[in-house]
C-alpha cells in the first residue's frame, strides 16, 4: 500500500512539474489551476503513503534515508500549498514542484532499509525530523533567492517577458527568503542538539566530525552569518538571494555526508 | 422598425470637426427630446465623447431615419453646414449598427484600446436618455445587452490588464518591485507633466507618501499641496532620496542630476532596499550608469516606451478575442430582435392556439364516443370559436400598434402571455439566426449610396 501510493505520488509529481514548467513559459492562466490540482491531488495520496508506512512499522525503527526525503518533500509541498493559498503566488509551483520531485526521485534511488543513524533511540525521530524542517525552511528560502535574482537580472536588462510578468515582486521574494530562513534556522539548531545528543549516547561523544556532522556545522554557521548579517548590515536584497542559494548547495552536501555515511555503515 | 447609428469619431474625423459636433451634457437631453420629434424618429440615444458623436436611433425607415438624423446634427450645430458634416459620417443598420454599439462599449473602437472610460460615458448617455424617457423596448435591450457586453470583454480578456500609457507603465514597474506600494514614499525630482501624471497614477494606487522637490521653492510647496506631500528644499534632495523607495525624475536641467554614486549611497543608506528610479527628462537627468548599482532599478523614457509599445501588442491580440465575443452577443440580440417582428408572432399566436384547441377537443371527443359526426362538429366548432374570440382583439391590436412608439413592447408583451417563446418553431430558427452574423464586417464603413442591405434593415415590413 505504502509503496504503490508512493510510486503513484511520483508519477502525479512528474505531471504537476511538467504542468507547472508549461505554466512558466505559457501566457494562459489556467494552467495554473490544472497545476495546481494535480499537485494537491499528489499531496493526498503521499499523505496516504506516510500514514500507511507508519503503521506498518510496529517495531520502532530508526528513520530512514528514504523515510526522511520523502517527510521533506512532503513538508515542501504542505507549506507552498500555504503560501499559495495565502498569497495567491502560482509561479511558486514551479520552482517547488520540482524540488519536491527531485527528493522524492533520490528516496526512491535509495533503498529502504538505509538508515539514518545506527543507535535506535527515540530522540532519533525528534532529530531527523526538526533537522528535515529546518532543510525546508531552506529550501523555500533557495527557491525565493532564485526567484529573486531571475526577477532582478530580468529587471536590469529590461525583458519584460512572460517570466516577468509572472514571477512576484521583488520586496516579495526578500521577505519570503527572510521568513523561511528565521523560521528555518531555529528548526536546523534544534534538529542538530538533538542529533549530538544522539550521537553522544551512542558513540559517546557530541561530535566525530564525520562529513555529515561537519558539513551540518558549516552549513549552520553559514546561515547563522547570513541571518546576522540581513539583521544588523542590511545583506538583504540581492546578496541576500546569492547568499541563501549558495547556502542551500551546503544542505545539499550534509545530506549527501548522510547518505554516504549511511551506506558506509551497512556495508 | 430599424435600429440605426450615424456618427463620426477619431477614426473619421479630425479634432476640429469633432469639437464642434460635441454636445455638451447639460444639453443631451434637451437634444434627444428634439431628435424624438421629428417624424419616422421612435427611440433616439446620443453618445457624446471628445472621441466621437454618435446617434443611436430606432426609426421607421432607414433612408428617411438616416435623413433626418443628419438634419439634426445639423441642426444642433449651427456652425456646421451638413456639407462641411456629411464626408465624415459613418452609418450602420441592423446587425452592423448593433456590433457597432458593442465594439464601442468594449472599447474595440477607441483610440487606446481596452481604455475604461467609454463605458461611463455610454452608461451616462443611458441614463439621460432613461430620464428623457427617449428610449423604448430596442434601444433599452440593445444598449443594456451592450454594457454587458462591455464587462464581458472585460473580465474574460486581458484587455484591460496592461498599461498603455507611460506614466501607467511607471506604476506596473513599480508593482514588480514593490508588492504593497501603501508603505512606499515617492520622491518627485522636477515638474515635468508627464512625472505629474505618474505620480497621480502612483498616488491612486495608494502609494504611502509624497516628497517634492523643485528648483523654484514655491512651485514644490504648490505641488505638495495638490498631491498631498512634503515640499523638499532642491539642494537637500539627494540626501533626502535615501528615504525614498520611488524617485520621478523630470526636470529641464540638460545635465545628469543624479549620479551613480548619488544613488548607491541611498542604496546603502536603505541598507539595500530596492530603489526604483524613473527618469522621464529628456534630456536624462539621471546618469544611466545606475544600471551598474545593485538593487537600484533605473528606467528612463525609452525603457517606458518599449514597455508601452509591448502591451499595445498584447491588447490587440486580446482585441480579437473580444471581437469574437462581439460577434456571438450579436447573434443573441438578433434573434431576439426577429422575435419582435409582427407576422411571426402572429402566425406563432395562432399555431399556440390551434395547439390547444387540437389537444382538448381530442381529449373531450374521447369521453364523448356516444355523440353522432354531427354532434362532434358542433363541439369542435364552439371550441374554434372560444379560442378565436380570445386571440382576435390580441391580433387585431398587435397589427394596429405595430407602427406606433410602443409596437415593439406590445409584441414583446403578446410573446410573454402567450409564452410564445417557448414554440419549437421558434427554437429550430435559432441556428439560422446565429450562423448568421458571421460575415458581419465590424470596421466597415457604408455610404448611403452603396448600402449592403444588413438582412434586419432588408426585411419588408409588415401587418
Amino acid at each position: 500500500m505504502a509503496v504503490v501510493c508512493f510510486m503513484v505520488t511520483m508519477g502525479i509529481y512528474f505531471i504537476a512539474t511538467i504542468s507547472f514548467l508549461a505554466y512558466l513559459l505559457r501566457r494562459s492562466e489556467a494552467l495554473s489551476k490544472v497545476s495546481l490540482g494535480i499537485t494537491a491531488a499528489g499531496f493526498v495520496v503521499h499523505t496516504i503513503a506516510l500514514v500507511a508506512r507508519m503503521f506498518a512499522s510496529s517495531a520502532p525503527s530508526p528513520p530512514s534515508v528514504h523515510e526522511a526525503l520523502s517527510f521533506f518533500s512532503w513538508m515542501l509541498i504542505l507549506v507552498f500549498l500555504a503560501v499559495e493559498f495565502r498569497h495567491r503566488i502560482h509561479v511558486l509551483g514551479s520552482f517547488i514542484v520540482p524540488l519536491a520531485l527531485v527528493s522524492l526521485v533520490s528516496a526512491a534511488a535509495l533503498p529502504n532499509t538505509v538508515p539514518t543513524l545506527q543507535p535506535v533511540f527515540r530522540t532519533l525521530w525528534l532529530h531527523v525530523t526538526l533537522s528535515m524542517l529546518g532543510t525546508v525552511g531552506f529550501a523555500i528560502a533557495f527557491v525565493a533567492g532564485v526567484m529573486y535574482l531571475i526577477q532582478d537580472r530580468l529587471l536590469k536588462s529590461k525583458r519584460f517577458n512572460v517570466l516577468y510578468a509572472k514571477l512576484p515582486a521583488l520586496d516579495f521574494l526578500d521577505h519570503l527568503n527572510q521568513q523561511s530562513i528565521v523560521m528555518g534556522f531555529p528548526l536546523l539548531t534544534l534538529g542538530i542538539v538533538t542529533g549530538a545528543i544522539s550521537a553522544e549516547f551512542a558513540k559517546g561523544s557530541y561530535l566525530s566530525w564525520n562529513p555529515e556532522q561537519t558539513w551540518a556545522l558549516v552549513t549552520w554557521l553559514f546561515y547563522f552569518v547570513v541571518l546576522l548579517g540581513r539583521l544588523t548590515v542590511g545583506w538583504r536584497a540581492k546578496r541576500a538571494a546569492y547568499l541563501t542559494v549558495i547556502g542551500f548547495a551546503g544542505v545539499i552536501l550534509t545530506l549527501v555526508g548522510v547518505v554516504l555515511k549511511s551506506y558506509g555503515t551497512v556495508s | 422598425m430599424h435600429l440605426i447609428v450615424v456618427g463620426l469619431s477619431h477614426k473619421t474625423a479630425p479634432v476640429e470637426i469633432r469639437e464642434k459636433l460635441a454636445v455638451p451634457e447639460s444639453r443631451i437631453g434637451e437634444a434627444l427630446s428634439r431628435l424624438c420629434t421629428y417624424q419616422g424618429v421612435k427611440e433616439g440615444l446620443l453618445l457624446s465623447t471628445c472621441n466621437r458623436v454618435e446617434v443611436y436611433s430606432v426609426v421607421d425607415d432607414i433612408d428617411h431615419g438616416y435623413g433626418r438624423i443628419q438634419e439634426f446634427l445639423a441642426d444642433t450645430h449651427l456652425s456646421l453646414s451638413s456639407e462641411q458634416l456629411t464626408p465624415h459620417l459613418y452609418w450602420h443598420t441592423g446587425d452592423r449598427a448593433i456590433a457597432h454599439l458593442f465594439r464601442v462599449a468594449a472599447s474595440l473602437d477607441s483610440m487606446i484600446i481596452g481604455e475604461s472610460q467609454i463605458l461611463g460615458q455610454l452608461k451616462d448617455a443611458f441614463e439621460v436618455a432613461l430620464a428623457h424617457k427617449t428610449t423604448g423596448v430596442i434601444m433599452n435591450k440593445v444598449v443594456k445587452k451592450a454594457i454587458s457586453v462591455a464587462k464581458r470583454v472585460r473580465t474574460e480578456t486581458k484587455i484591460a490588464e496592461m498599461a498603455v500609457s507611460v506614466s501607467y507603465a511607471a506604476v506596473e514597474l513599480a508593482k514588480k518591485i514593490f508588492s504593497d506600494l501603501a508603505q512606499r514614499t515617492v520622491l518627485l525630482v522636477g515638474a515635468g507633466e508627464m512625472a505629474k501624471l505618474a505620480a497621480q497614477h502612483l498616488i491612486a494606487q495608494g502609494v504611502g507618501q509624497v516628497r517634492i522637490t523643485t528648483r523654484t521653492p514655491q512651485h514644490a510647496v504648490e505641488l505638495a499641496e495638490k498631491f498631498g506631500g512634503t515640499p523638499v528644499p532642491f539642494e537637500q534632495f539627494k540626501d533626502d532620496m535615501a528615504s525614498a523607495d520611488i524617485v520621478l525624475v523630470s526636470t529641464g536641467a540638460s545635465h545628469y542630476l543624479i549620479s551613480a554614486d548619488d544613488v548607491q549611497r541611498a542604496v546603502n543608506a536603505r541598507r539595500n532596499r530596492p530603489m526604483f528610479l524613473i527618469d522621464i527628462s529628456v534630456p536624462r537627468n539621471i546618469d544611466p550608469a545606475v544600471r551598474h548599482v545593485d538593487n537600484a532599478f533605473l528606467f528612463d523614457i525609452d525603457d517606458l516606451k518599449q514597455r508601452v509599445e509591448q502591451n499595445r501588442a498584447e491588447r490587440l491580440q486580446e482585441a480579437e478575442k473580444a471581437e469574437r465575443m462581439v460577434v456571438e452577443e450579436v447573434g443573441v440580440v438578433l434573434e431576439w430582435m426577429k422575435s419582435l417582428e409582427v407576422t411571426p408572432t402572429i402566425v406563432a399566436l395562432k399555431n399556440r392556439a390551434d395547439d390547444i384547441k387540437r389537444s382538448e377537443v381530442e381529449k373531450t371527443m374521447s369521453r364523448l364516443a356516444h355523440l353522432s359526426a354531427q354532434d362532434r362538429e358542433i363541439v369542435e366548432g364552439l371550441a374554434t370559436a372560444i379560442v378565436n374570440k380570445l386571440i382576435h382583439n390580441t391580433m387585431v391590436t398587435l397589427k394596429s400598434e405595430v407602427n406606433s412608439s410602443s409596437g415593439a413592447a406590445f409584441v414583446e408583451a403578446a410573446r410573454r402571455f402567450y409564452s410564445l417563446d417557448n414554440q419549437p418553431s421558434i427554437e429550430a430558427r435559432s441556428g439560422e439566426a446565429a450562423s448568421q452574423p458571421e460575415n458581419l464586417a465590424p470596421h466597415s464603413q457604408e455610404l448611403p449610396g452603396e448600402e449592403a442591405a444588413p438582412h434586419i434593415a432588408s426585411r419588408k415590413r409588415t401587418g
